[in-house]
């Protein structure tokens, strides 16, 4: 039941995910013929944001180091990414194999 | 819910960076004594900062057409209590901050204000409340981490707000306009950061019920049964 549990609401999560990718639509490009982005970083929306509603604010710091491109960004993010899940993996091995041991040695009467 | 670098004024980027210091040190206090006192926690420890760092690194699709991500924060929060997760997310958004030009060294005490203190914070409140009025412990965990996600990208909203009010509608206006932007792409984000905790808290109950119980985040029966 545990299991099904689990599945199921992996299910969901990657349902969650590619719902949007699937009902979000590309609007037509605007009036100045620039295609219009979708899917930006919320973050990024935010900045822009930040510009419509005090137009004379200006970033006072910059970044000290930036992403040379937006591939060593992901490169740098699924490292982040890369290091946790390995993290997680290595405990859910270690775990289960500590478990099936425990079952083991108590199934087999010690001689 | 990253404010982007030199996106605060001064005087907010330090009064956020003022109030966020104690956290984190009190965080480490709180973490250095526990890992002295029950060494064999370390692993789960690692298992809810590892969580943190897959989590804010996952930028996922949301119905509004933008992309966030999740915060991971909820299961540390609930596993060792609001405060060890100060540090944790403050490795996270630093690491975020210097590397990759995301959120930023300015902001970093806002930044972690949200994501590793009103969070867990939430988190770990809402998941106690649940278990006092006798919600499914699957449901509380749930619940907990999913609404300390959402609760992060509205005190983002409300920094932003706060910063920033509109010329016209003052805090308010100018609060419904970041919400829009962060916390509506954020509710499909938080269910899915919810069912994740639940998952990884199943396998934990299943592996690791004596810490757990030791951490009263599971009562004794609920294993024996």
């Amino acid at each position: 039941m545990k299991r099904h549990q689990n599945l199921l609401m992996m299910i969901a999560v990657v349902v969650l995910v590619a719902l949007p990718l699937w009902m979000v639509k590309k609007p037509a490009p605007g009036p100045d013929g620039k295609d219009v982005q979708i899917f930006a970083g919320a973050d990024d929306k935010a900045k822009d944001l930040v510009g419509t509603i005090v137009p004379a604010y200006k970033p006072w710091f910059k970044p000290l180091i930036e992403p040379p491109s937006g591939e060593i960004g992901s490169l740098l993010f699924a490292l982040q990414a890369a290091l946790g899940a390995g993290f997680i993996g290595y405990w859910y091995g270690s775990s289960k194999t500590r478990a099936q041991m425990r079952s083991k040695t108590e199934k087999e009467p010690r001689c | 819910m990253h404010i982007m670098e030199g996106f605060l004024p001064v005087k907010h980027a330090i009064g956020w960076s003022v109030a966020a210091a104690p956290f984190v040190i009190y965080g480490l206090y709180t973490i250095n004594k526990r890992i002295k006192e029950k060494p064999e926690q370390r692993m789960l420890l690692g298992v809810a900062a590892a969580f943190t760092f897959v989590l804010s690194a996952l930028k996922m699709p949301s119905v509004t057409g933008s992309c966030s991500h999740p915060t991971g924060t909820g299961l540390g929060a609930i596993l060792f209590g609001p405060a060890a997760m100060a540090p944790i997310g403050a490795v996270v958004l630093l690491f975020q901050a210097i590397l990759l030009a995301h959120g930023g060294l300015t902001t970093l005490g806002a930044n972690v204000i949200s994501m590793a203190v009103v969070g867990p914070f939430a988190a770990a409140a809402i998941f106690r409340a649940a278990k006092a009025v006798k919600v499914p412990f699957a449901f509380s965990i749930f619940l907990a981490a999913s609404c300390a996600d959402l609760l992060t990208y509205i005190t983002t909203s409300a920094q932003l707000a706060f910063a920033f009010p509109d010329p016209a509608g003052g805090f308010a206006a100018s609060f419904t306009k970041f919400a829009s932007v962060f916390a509506l792409t954020q509710i499909p984000l938080a269910i899915s950061e919810g069912l994740l905790t639940v998952v990884v808290i199943n396998a934990l109950v299943r592996f690791n019920s004596p810490e757990l119980q030791e951490m009263k985040v599971i009562a004794v029966q609920e294993v024996q049964a």
